[in-house]
């Protein structure tokens, strides 16, 4: 039985690749999206918000007509979160897919992992991941979305030092993210004039983080305590701080900055605050702000269409995909060069995550700035500055 | 100073009776059959998630817990009719390798059905701590304590009281033997898989409050309980508890006075210890090995 | 005459041969070659550690920690050392040599599961200091890997090489390369099984005490093969390193290590032919199973436990019987 049912499925699959490797002769036509993001796996929460994203975008793109007259063909695969595969898709879409732009890598290990091979085969390349390393050194064919690490490290300890904290205890995951999360804010403490008087970390597989939060209570002088970490973890440490009842004023990271963190860590949540997109808040933004059509439009679309609240990590898709498009338009064609070169002449580019503006030595585009400081207030967030 | 040691002792314990209710769904496979099942953390998914799902339909709490218990036990005793009683002559890597797949295979079928968002199951008595001498400790806690030792004491009273458990024991112990007298092997197999994915579920419930639950908690708890087993000794149910919360109470001391990075690496360490100098884990069984 | 070549005990390697150098005939794009070579990287890997599991029958779930010492033994020393590839490569090599045996001593005493759980504890143990170390090895986000050069000439997959006059690109290069070293990796594999030591390990697969018995030292032995298996992981991960260009703590994971074991058994254990087709099914199947979108998960899951089920000696040594049951049957009529 199960072994029949196994044959009929390599069947099924070598007529599936026949026919896609069929389809992909015929129509030369359309602009190939490349994309590789890790839709399941531990970085789930990251890539499938962006590729519900993309595919909706895509498809809108199409319906008005495409881009230069030219329809839009999104190719993706699921790296699982790990570098190795994402390397290897990488591959695949530059190699034999072919595509025309790269729009993806969820973490900061899949966009690396394939930089080698989108610098040595010159493929302008979107990368939706965070940290600074990314785009510092500045590599010719990458580029990013989201905010760095870094940004988010210098905005809270701005709030910080704004509230007159100068001792902060720190605590971080030691998964991508939280790892180069407490690399930056080490790196940064001092510009700001604050010190870092506690340091600990967890695993991201870890179940309870009291003995750490115990440690930083217990050292002199604490004003305020920051957690780098993304997925569940965060939402742990929230509950165990609360747990401990320490008084302390709390920070997150942007990595935290979406409705379902608020379910997880419940009332132990309240009055933390962290730097996050102005997606989680629109209706607060005053009226005056650029960035609020676009956001509303966004998470309303978002919405409706997947019926699933929004993330600010498919607003990173929706950034790369939009300046993608914005640069193809620009290039007035798909030749690689050109469209590299677009990329980095986008100016005042308004984004959901910020305005964007790029140039030879800045792939990213945005500043501190553009994250908002956001507090939890009556399990909602709320915009404070 | 001393409200520092009991508050890493809370969390060591706290834990480590997550490990040790994961390793005594180890421990009752392994009597049976000798398998290690690395599909067991899917048990506890399957007993976090299903919770959850339950509860999502309207269900109350009580009933849905029922419900995902009832469906881990039925996904347990599949797992042996279809998956283990067929490689019935199959190496021991062999054996891993196909658990291995069924973990893979049923993470893959609830991640489909049940999406990959981490979800909140509620404590089963409120969020309130209850504090003591300074420190703090989780009723949660409490309950993953109870339900852990009422489990232990149920489990001695069933491999030694009852005909059913020496059955599983017998069967474990020499097969064949058991055959003659007049055990039905494969029955027993599938009874010892239901077992230990009721078990396996009553713990995903029970930690879930703790630890939140998704599609792939699994993998992250049946890792830490397989330590806890190897270190307690495999087939020991006392080893099983002593194992999960050493390893618990190990990495909290280690998190709060040494390093929290290295705090893993030290626990692993721990264990190749023990090993080196007892070879079957603390209270595994000096059975003579087999020419 | 082809009796004699049937009966040979390196026959198949000349079929492995054939096949590694036919493969560019179908290849279709860059990215098949990319595919084949780390194929070829990884079959060699487990060619090694086939000797002993397949082999000793001593299970490793920590393998992979072996792999990523010597991938980021080689990436630290060229990249940020500027050490040459291969004496890196050779160093790394010597490192593994000696960290296996000084744990393997030990750790080979243990049986069966908990065996497992010690090779399991020592590759933790190595993932999490490559993790921690970012200072040196990048941390989670891993590190960059500089191409593999040997005196001054560099192999990158992005170049471009002449060979007796014929323009070899970078890509189909390195695929040629990698296949040499594939058939020198499961020559010497076989030479070892067929010297004395590789006898020694098959009566300890057999019977441990029995082989005690009769004098055969069996810890001696057995420590041997765990410190070639490991310095055959060694060497590939180096080689992995400068052919990847980039390299994160995932390749010393103890998913790795699954993976790498996986592969061992899906194929055929104690078959050299039987863990290169498992290391080629492993590493294709995700580039297959990516158009089941979100079903992927379940069909590999699937695959894998059915296979074993259905086949639990591996699919090599199965297809083998079945071809052998049916030649003799049909030279019986004849």
């Amino acid at each position: 039985m199960a072994k029949k049912s196994l044959m009929r499925r390599v069947g099924v699959l070598a007529a599936t690749l026949t026919t896609s490797l069929l389809v992909s002769a015929q129509a030369a036509e359309p602009i190939k999206i490349g994309s590789f993001l890790s839709v399941t796996g531990p970085a789930s929460f990251l890539g499938d918000p962006e590729l519900k994203t993309l595919e909706m975008y895509v498809e809108k793109i199409n319906e008005d007509g495409g881009v230069l007259g030219r329809q839009l063909e999104l190719i993706h695969y699921d790296d699982v979160g790990n570098a190795s595969s994402a390397r290897n898709f990488a591959g695949r879409l530059i190699r034999s897919d072919q595509v025309d732009i790269i729009v993806g890598g969820s973490t900061t290990g899949a966009t690396m992992a394939a930089v080698p091979l989108v610098e040595q085969a010159g493929m302008p390349f979107i990368s939706l991941a965070g940290a600074v390393t990314i785009v510092d050194p500045v590599k010719k064919w990458v580029f990013k979305t989201p905010q760095s690490d870094r940004m988010a490290a210098e905005r809270i300890l701005w709030d910080m030092k704004r509230r007159g904290f100068d001792k902060i205890g720190l605590i971080s995951g030691t998964g991508g993210f939280g790892a180069s999360g407490r690399k930056q804010t080490l790196a940064v403490a001092e510009e700001y004039g604050i010190e870092v008087v506690a340091d600990e970390t967890y695993s991201p597989s870890d179940s309870d983080m009291t003995a750490q939060l115990t440690n930083i209570r217990n050292t002199d002088g604490v004003d305020a305590v920051l957690n780098f970490g993304f997925g569940q973890g965060p939402a742990i440490v929230t509950k165990n701080y609360a747990a401990l009842d320490i008084q302390l004023p709390f920070y997150q990271s942007h990595g935290v900055a979406s409705d379902s963190f608020l379910e997880l860590a419940g009332g132990a949540a309240e009055g933390l605050r962290l730097p996050a997109s102005p997606l989680l808040v629109p209706e607060s933004l005053p009226e005056g702000d650029p960035q609020k059509p676009v956001v509303q439009a966004y998470k309303e679309a978002y919405e409706a269409h997947w019926d699933s609240s929004v993330s600010t990590f498919g607003g990173y898709a929706y950034d790369g995909l939009m300046l993608a498009v914005q640069a193809i338009e620009a290039a007035g064609s798909t030749d690689k060069e050109a469209v590299r070169e677009e990329l980095e002449n986008i100016m005042g580019y308004v984004g959901v995550t910020g305005i964007y503006n790029m140039g030879p030595d800045d792939h990213n585009g945005l500043t501190p700035e553009s994250f908002r400081i956001l507090e939890v207030q009556g399990g909602d967030w709320v915009l404070v500055e | 100073m001393f409200s520092e040691f009991l508050q890493y002792l809370f969390t060591g314990i706290t834990i480590g009776a997550t490990y040790a209710l994961v390793a005594l769904g180890f421990t009752i496979i392994y009597n049976a059959s000798h398998v290690i099942n690395f599909a067991q953390g899917e048990f506890l998914m399957i007993g976090g998630m299903g919770t959850v799902a339950f509860m999502g339909l309207g269900i109350p709490m009580f009933f849905a817990i029922v419900l995902a218990v009832l469906l881990a036990c039925l996904v347990g005793i599949a797992l042996q009719r279809l998956a283990i009683a067929p490689a019935k002559n199959a190496d021991v890597v062999t054996l891993i390798i196909i658990t291995i797949g069924a973990s893979i295979f049923i993470r893959g079928i609830a991640q489909v059905v049940w999406g990959k968002d981490y979800h909140v199951v509620p404590s089963f008595s409120g969020d309130e701590p209850i504090r003591l001498g300074g420190a703090v400790l989780n009723t949660q806690s409490m309950w993953v304590l109870s339900i852990g030792t009422v489990l232990v004491v149920a489990l001695i009273l069933f491999f030694t009281r009852t005909l059913i458990g020496r059955a599983i024991l017998g069967t474990s112990m020499n097969k064949l033997a058991a055959q003659l007298v007049g055990v039905k092997t494969q029955m027993v197999l599938m009874l010892a898989f239901g077992l230990s994915a009721l078990l396996g579920s009553v713990a995903g419930v029970t930690v879930a409050p703790i630890t939140f639950t998704a599609y792939d908690i699994g993998i992250l708890l049946a890792l830490k309980g397989f330590v806890a087993a190897a270190l307690g000794g495999l087939g020991s149910g006392l080893g099983a508890v002593v194992g999960g919360i050493l390893l618990g109470v190990v990495e909290a001391m280690t998190a709060g006075y040494i390093s929290s990075e290295y705090k893993d690496a030290v626990a692993f360490s721990m264990i190749l210890l023990v090993l080196f100098f007892m070879p079957r884990g603390l209270f595994g069984a000096r059975t003579v090995e087999r020419v | 005459m082809f009796e004699r070549f049937l009966n040979w005990r390196m026959n198949y390697v000349v079929v492995l041969a054939v096949i590694v150098f036919a493969i560019p005939l179908v290849m279709e794009n860059p990215f098949y070659y990319d595919m084949a070579t780390q194929i070829a990287i990884i079959a060699a890997t487990v060619v090694g550690l086939n000797l002993l599991v397949g082999y000793a029958g001593q299970i490793s779930l920590g393998h992979a920690g072996f792999y990523g010492i010597g991938a980021y033994f080689s990436a630290i020393a060229t990249t940020t050392y500027g050490w040459p590839p291969l004496l890196a490569m050779i160093v790394a090599a010597a490192v593994v040599g000696l960290v296996a045996y000084i744990v393997g001593r030990p750790i080979l005493k243990l049986k069966g599961h908990y065996l497992s759980m010690a090779t399991l504890a020592v590759g933790f143990i190595i993932a999490i200091i490559i993790n921690n170390e970012g200072q040196m090895t990048g941390g989670p986000d891993g590190m960059p890997v500089a191409p593999f050069s040997l005196f001054g000439w560099e192999l990158s997959s992005f170049g471009l090489y002449s060979f007796f006059g014929m323009a070899v690109p970078g890509h189909v290069a390195w695929y040629l390369v990698m296949a040499v070293i594939l058939l020198i990796a499961v020559i010497l594999a076989q030479n070892i099984i067929d010297s004395p030591l590789g006898r020694a390990l098959r009566s300890i697969h057999g019977s441990e005490i029995a082989a005690r018995t009769v004098g055969v030292d069996t810890a001696r032995y057995k420590s041997l093969v765990f410190v070639i298996s490991a310095i055959y992981a060694s060497v590939m991960g180096s080689i992995f390193a400068h052919f990847s260009g980039f390299i994160t703590p995932a390749i010393a994971s103890f998913d790795y290590s699954i993976v790498l074991i996986t592969m061992v058994v899906l194929g055929g254990m104690a078959s050299p032919m039987g863990v290169i087709l498992g290391a080629v099914a492993l590493k294709l199947l995700p580039q297959f199973l990516a158009g089941f979108q979100e079903y992927e998960t379940a069909v590999f899951g699937f695959i894998l436990m059915a296979t074993m089920i259905f086949m639990p000696k591996g699919f090599y040594p199965t297809a083998v019987n079945f071809v052998r049951g049916k030649l003799r049957k049909s030279g019986g009529e004849a």
